[in-house]
């Protein structure tokens, strides 16, 4: 299978890995938040942000590749703001490919995680709380661990899907091998040339083997973490 | 001394209650949907209420007009809720350390956690699980001891393991508790103090003993669950017969089963269904106990019953009797009649310290 692939071929796969990693990583803390936030507090404009969160599940990818390239190019307003202050680009390089992987895989890390926090009972926050413990350390010792198999569990989803991500990335940054070509762009692009079936063969292989690892990964710490909690 | 007043909009519930009681272990009383959890709840410092002042000793904790709310870090108030809330992911010996580990060793001792320490809750009884609440509630140290209803999850033989181990804390450790509770056999045996609640207010409150014996508080706690509790020494043991002797200021009481050693306290609680009522003394009745009383009071219920508050020497005792049998006896108040209490009519449950 190996031979199968080119440089081009590992080159894509690597960057694809890199992607979904730099993605899950990125979106991770702001999708606890806003889990947490979803899950726990009422306040005006929760249906607002809700609704904004699960807007990329809904929109057409290319429509979310689009606003990307409107609002995170160049001359984007955010785009140019982050260029100029921190000279950091997204238009055409991997890092518009994370950030657009990041975004379509947003709503369903949130939704996992606002199912972990909301099958946390609050009750154990108060019991913790009258024990004396502020609520930074409520935070760490009880929320935090009873939420962690909902985390990781909308880290994986989150993964497999900026792994697979296509229509926003290709709209926003299009397909450039070395630069923003990830395994699905990569496996489009050696559909619309004539005698590339072992690469693509191989290519799709390793997707398999990819989001196959990811879910034994996920269910071998799943089964860890209910260990830890005491359940048979 | 605990004081509370509290007033809290709860959607159509309306809290408004005003009590004053002394420390020791004071039953909130009530049906569900009275306001129970939400008053304790209030008191740790988990609900806000609207207006109001609440105060442990010198301690204040609520002013509503001075802005005075402490979270419930800083009450020292040991909670104890119905379903015990441990940390699932923490061995037994972590919960009950995570608040602090006050007095550990001899919380661990009267509790009996020691073989349990390793153990992770999931894997626990729900008599365990209330232990190590209580244990876990204790180790901070707590000026109070909140209890809502610790028990109402238990069936009666894990009830009648952890009741001793109130009744030691109330008795050794001396530490005050409100307590909540639907339970009248609960209520007589543990507390010293009642409050009844109904409704979101504070309907009657004062002794135990005086406010079960008062014929106004059998609507109140409802015409089943309605009785006195008395205070009695062990006078002596009819081993022969299995019988314990019990004397209190109204004569002796013959009980079942072996209910103490010479001379210790024991308080029961004589269900005012159970309590016959008889104008001469009775000749030729199987029943055991036979009390000269003096009619005290006599209270129509709502349905077809009637509560009579009787004296036995000091003590307040309860009948309740259906209105066509009052008036036939022609029952008064002043008159001088016999109560008779079947010997088991006193349950095991309402028997205690």
């Amino acid at each position: 299978m190996m031979d199968t692939l080119g440089p081009a071929e590992w080159t894509a796969i690597w960057l694809s890995l890199r992607v979904a990693l730099v993605a899950t990583l990125g979106a991770l803390p702001v999708a606890i938040w806003v889990a947490y936030v979803l899950a726990r507090k009422s306040f005006p404009g929760r249906q607002l942000l809700n609704g904004l969160v699960h807007l990329p599940l809904v929109l057409p990818p290319v429509v979310t590749g689009y606003l990307l390239l409107v609002l995170f190019g160049q001359q984007g307003p955010i785009g140019s703001v982050l260029y100029q202050t921190f000279g950091i680009s997204f238009a055409f390089r991997w890092t518009g490919a994370a950030l657009a992987a990041a975004i379509m895989a947003f709503p369903l890390m949130v939704r996992a995680i606002r199912l972990g926090f909301e099958a946390v009972d609050a009750g154990l926050e108060d019991a913790a709380a009258t024990l004396g413990a502020s609520r930074g350390r409520i935070w760490r010792s009880v929320t935090l661990p009873l939420v962690l198999p909902g985390v990781l569990a909308g880290a994986i989803l989150g993964f497999a899907k900026a792994l697979g991500e296509f229509g926003a990335t290709i709209t926003f940054v299009a397909a450039i091998p070395g630069q923003t070509q990830t395994i699905p762009t990569a496996i489009y692009g050696l559909l619309q040339v004539p005698g590339s079936e072992p690469a693509i063969v191989g290519l799709v292989i390793v997707s398999v083997v990819l989001a196959m690892g990811a879910l034994l990964v996920s269910e071998w710490l799943a089964r860890r973490m209910a260990k830890r909690l005491g359940k048979p | 001394m605990i004081s509370v007043d509290i007033k809290k909009r709860l959607g159509d519930f309306q809290l408004d209650a005003q009590f004053e009681v002394p420390a020791g272990v004071t039953a909130i009383f009530g049906r569900s949907g009275s306001g129970k959890t939400s008053l304790v709840n209030a008191v740790a410092g988990l609900l806000r209420p609207d207006a109001g002042r609440i105060a442990v000793g010198d301690t204040v904790l609520y002013d509503s007009t001075q802005k005075t709310h402490l979270p419930p870090q800083q009450r020292r108030i040991g909670y104890v809720f119905q379903d015990a809330r441990l940390f699932p992911h923490m061995t037994v010996m972590r919960n009950l350390t995570y608040g602090g580990d006050h007095d550990a060793e001899r919380v661990i001792g009267v509790l009996g956690l020691e073989h349990l320490l390793t153990r992770m809750p999931a894997g626990l009884s729900g008599g365990e699980r209330q232990r190590v609440a209580l244990g876990r509630a204790l180790m901070c140290n707590p000026q109070l001891l909140l209890m809502d209803e610790p028990l109402a999850a238990l069936d009666a033989p894990r009830k009648a393991e952890i009741l001793p181990f109130i009744e030691r804390l109330r008795d050794e450790v001396k530490i005050p508790m409100l307590y909540v509770s639907h339970d009248v056999s609960e209520v007589a045996r543990l507390a010293t103090t009642l409050v009844v609640l109904e409704a979101g207010q504070v309907a009657t409150v004062g002794p135990v003993g005086t406010v079960l014996s008062q014929p106004a508080t059998v609507p109140l706690v409802g015409v089943r669950a309605a009785g006195a509790v008395i205070t009695t020494k062990v006078a002596g043991r009819l081993l022969d017969d299995g019988l314990t002797e019990l004397a209190f200021s109204g004569g002796r009481l013959m009980l079942p089963g072996i209910l103490g050693v010479l001379g210790q306290t024991v308080r029961i609680r004589i269900p005012a269904q159970d309590v016959i009522l008889a104008k001469d003394r009775p000749t030729g009745l199987s029943a055991l106990n036979v009390l000269p009383v003096t009619i005290t009071q006599v209270e129509q219920g709502r349905g077809p019953g009637m509560a009579v508050g009787l004296l036995a020497g000091k003590d307040h005792l309860l009948a309740r009797v259906t209105r066509r049998s009052a008036l036939r006896m022609e029952l008064a108040v002043g008159q001088q009649i016999f109560a008779i209490i079947k010997a088991t009519a006193v349950g095991p449950e309402d028997i205690g310290r």
